[in-house]
């Protein structure tokens, strides 16, 4: 049966070695949710002093299998071995005794403690007295930064840092205890690049250290470059596990999306024509940033919106949806001067945004995906003040069929869906108020390269459908492969402008043209920033 | 082991079904449960004479009343500690309205009252920021404080028998007016909660603030709204209470925000905000209105029944919240 299974054309498996090889030994993990099969059959072996990615799109199963290994569910079948030992309790505390040590993209850090309390959080040093020793504390945290390298002040209230600082505090959090075996879930994801230099600086010493480390990202660079071997799941079986050297960017991304793999490589050279301007931003300013943005967007265009993390495109995004208000300049939409000070009035405006948070500012997530995507639109499915169930009905499915959301039923709550499945909720969400202008904050976040490309197909489509797009990112494949033209932001302002023509060259095979752009776009972005 | 282990995966939907239900029916479970114990232990204490039960119904409708509006305030993740000392209030307004003005003054002022310190707790909640739990804390105060001394804390009379038979005393046929008031805000309730585009932007609220209010929704409006209407059923359980017992007095009400808060999370609404029923806060009224009613016919005396009230109580929102918990 294994064999039907186990698909693939690398067989890099370590042959009949022992399990007592492996830091961990993960065998024939099955895992059922209600008559959903999460996990079928499922394999991973990680060795000690290896870093090893766990690949897969959304609903491949990763969280699923990091949920059993962490010990929050227990598997329906399989063996786990950790060091050679079978473990036989399933719970997180079984889990942590046995060394297994786990980084979330959502932070578990707690903002009005310092760095050093956190860190210590529920194993804090003694003083004689059984009084917390803050003293030895806070010299222990100070200890562990220096050892890493990470600059961050041990006293440092965790709500006054910045994300990325947050996150290599909840890192070296989960380092402090020594654990012989780290998983960390989009680590990075938080991080500017000088800080995912920094972790993967940490994360070679550790690795030198004999610890096994499991990475789960998205950014598939990060994962050529920092990873031993890999792991590939794909809708709940195992794929294959390959050293680095066996596998290029095409061999991942073909197993992972599967047969009907696309390739974002391919830069949509589209259009051509653009219509009337119908978002125009002059000498805009935010309260804070951004700063004198002149813009215009015209009707079937999208514009790329590009920059470092904090240069002010998302507050671009909450000015122009009106979340905060305009403080200095004027916008206009459809020709028409407006001064929106709500997202009420934005929507009214004919403008959507999809926010960069999904969880915190795109759903209410314990509700069903029908009640969030009829959310904005209450006043169109209402007669007489009441919701009319067939028409809610209508749209719900007209969405779920028209973005493919993989959903049990339209009354599941959003809690049920994969990432992935989520954002296309929050797409839907913005797409049913029927918007000309879509404002679109990272909305490949976090989510399977399937997903990405089907978003960046959708953001294409509807530049034809004559909306104008904004698109915000930080992922440059994902910019180059959508955008008409791209705009860079640096410290709140619009620091240059390029169009799609100007970076990618005719010349060379797709994905060659593609890395040239992304280069070119890096480096322009490096460029505006070195100029302040 | 793979045999148990299969097993263990087939049984564990339905396991988790019957939780699911478990924790939606206890209410359901706990009222027949109990309404079943009084009926044996209290037979000769004529429990279940019809006079008896409707007076259960009569007693617990101006908590009912409450309940569904708290429902709202709760689902909008917000709360109103003021409703008891409203109801207080609205009583002795309405007592002295109706001594000068007659029938239709007293039952505007009497709302009236309710309007208004709604609009103030609203306006204290979503414009200057204080959290709805201390607005509503400082206007229980002040409400109570107002109901003393404009009645010089003494009880005021009401003469005007339609009033009374209005707003609480009357009977149509065997039914007694007070249920047809529950039954006609339950029913308004209910739709407007799960049916209305308000209802569910007042889920919306309370479920995420930040994504309703990205979606549109403005949610400080949504959030003044449920404190008015808090505040404005309030007043009208307050002039149930001055119909039903033909006067009005400031300690009409006292305490009752804590049984209109058990109401409703008796019935499954969270205190968290996002969700609720309304038909759940009812039953938790009625049930709440069981409980009081049994004690008393098993002869326990003041104290014992708030001791017993409180145990009961704690006991049936443990059982009705316990997967909220895991």
């Amino acid at each position: 049966m294994s064999s039907t299974i186990h698909q693939g054309a690398v067989q890099a498996r370590q042959p009949a070695g022992t399990s007592a090889d492996f830091a961990i030994s993960m065998k024939g993990i099955t895992k059922t949710f209600g008559g959903v099969k999460a996990l079928l059959n499922v394999d991973l072996e990680v060795e000690r002093g290896e870093i090893h990615a766990l690949l897969g799109g959304n609903g491949a199963g990763k969280s699923t299998l990091l949920k059993i290994l962490r010990g929050v569910q227990s598997p329906d079948a399989g063996v786990i071995r950790v060091g050679g030992e079978v473990l036989a309790e399933h719970s997180t505390e079984a889990s942590r005794r046995a060394g297994i040590a786990m980084i979330f993209q959502e932070m578990s850090l707690i903002p009005t403690l310092s760095a050093a309390q956190n860190i210590f959080l529920n194993r804090e040093p003694k003083t004689a007295t059984g009084l917390i020793d803050d003293g030895e504390c806070r010299r222990q945290a100070r200890a562990l930064f220096e050892e890493f390298h990470v600059a961050i002040d041990p006293d440092e209230l965790v709500g006054n840092m910045s994300s990325g600082q947050r996150q290599l505090t909840e890192i070296v959090k989960a380092i402090s205890q020594r654990s012989k075996i780290l998983v960390l879930d989009e680590p990075s994801s938080a991080l500017t690049e000088t800080e995912v230099e920094l972790l993967f600086g940490i994360l070679r010493q550790l690795k030198n250290d004999g610890v096994a480390i499991i990475y789960v990202s998205h950014r598939m660079e990060e994962i050529m470059r920092i990873a031993d071997r890999a792991t590939i799941l794909r809708d709940g079986r195992y794929v294959l596990t390959a050293t680095m050297a066996e596998l290029s960017l095409d061999k991942i991304i073909t197993h992972i999306v599967g047969q009907e793999g696309r390739n974002l490589a391919m830069p949509q050279r589209g259009v051509s024509q653009t219509g009337e301007a119908i978002l125009e931003l002059h000498a805009a300013s935010g309260p804070v940033k951004p700063i004198g943005v002149d813009l215009t967007v015209h009707r079937g265009e999208v514009v790329g919106v590009a920059g470092l993390l904090g240069s002010g495109r998302s507050s671009l995004a909450r000015l122009v949806y009106g979340i905060t208000p305009l403080a200095s300049g004027s916008m206009r939409v459809k020709g028409e001067a407006v001064h929106l000070n709500s997202p009420a009035e934005a929507i009214a405006a004919g403008i959507a945004l999809i926010p960069e948070n999904r969880l915190r500012e795109g759903l209410v997530a314990r509700h069903s995906v029908a009640s969030n995507i009829c959310l904005p639109v209450l006043d169109r499915l209402s007669r007489w003040l009441l919701v009319s169930t067939e028409r809610a009905g209508k749209l719900v499915n007209e969405h779920i069929v028209s973005l493919k959301v993989k959903t049990d039923s339209p009354e599941a709550s959003m809690l049920s869906l994969s990432g992935g499945n989520q954002q296309k909720v929050v797409l839907a969400k913005g797409l049913a108020t029927l918007p000309d202008i879509l404002v679109l904050d990272e909305p490949t976040a976090g989510i399977d390269i399937g997903s990405k490309t089907e978003i960046v197909t959708l953001i294409r489509d509807m530049a034809h459908a004559n909306k104008a797009v904004l698109l915000i990112s930080s992922e440059p494949s994902e910019l180059i492969a959508a955008s008409d033209r791209i705009v860079v932001m640096a410290d709140g302002r619009l620091a240059a402008e390029v169009a799609i023509s100007d970076i990618v060259s005719d010349e060379g095979d797709p994905a060659e043209r593609l890395q040239n752009a992304q280069q070119r776009l890096q480096l322009l972005i490096q460029k505006v920033n070195a100029n302040d | 082991m793979t045999d148990s282990l299969s097993r263990k995966a087939a049984a564990s939907p339905m396991l988790s079904y019957l939780l699911r239900s478990w924790r939606r029916g206890v209410l359901y479970i706990g009222f027949v449960g109990i309404f079943a114990f009084f009926s044996v232990t209290l037979m000769d204490q004529g429990f279940l004479d019809p006079d008896n039960l409707l007076n259960i119904v009569r007693q617990t409708a101006m908590i009912s009343v409450m309940a569904v509006a708290m429902t709202f305030v709760l689902a909008a993740g917000e709360i109103d500690l003021s409703v008891g000392s409203v109801a207080g209030l609205a009583s002795v307004i309405t007592a002295l309205a109706i001594h000068d003005y007659g029938f239709v003054g007293g039952v505007i002022a009497g709302i009236a009252s309710g309007v208004i310190v709604g609009i103030v707790n609203g306006l204290l909640t979503t414009r200057v920021g204080i959290p709805s739990f201390l607005t509503t804390l400082a206007t229980m105060g002040i409400a109570t404080g107002t109901s003393m001394w404009v009645s010089h804390t003494a009880a005021i009379p009401i003469l005007n028998r339609s009033y009374s038979f209005v707003f609480g005393g009357g009977n149509l046929g065997p039914i007694p007016v007070l249920f047809l008031w529950v039954l006609v805000i339950g029913v308004v309730g209910h739709i407007a909660l799960r049916k209305s585009s308000f209802g569910r932007r007042v889920l919306a609220t309370g479920g995420n603030d930040t994504a309703a209010h990205y979606s549109g929704v403005d949610t400080k409006a949504i959030k003044a709204r449920v404190l008015i209407i808090s505040s404005t059923m309030a007043a009208l359980a307050g002039m149930l209470y001055a119909g039903r017992l033909q006067s009005g007095r400031f300690q009409f009400g006292e305490g009752d925000e804590l049984s209109v808060i058990a109401a409703a999370v008796l019935g499954g609404t969270s205190l968290m905000g996002g969700s609720g029923t309304i038909i759940g806060s009812i039953v938790g009224a009625l049930m709440i209105g069981l409980i009081n009613n049994g004690l008393v016919l098993l002869g326990l005396d003041y104290s014992q029944q708030l001791i017993a009230r409180g145990v009961i109580i704690i006991l049936a929102v443990a059982l009705s919240q316990r997967d909220a918990l895991r």
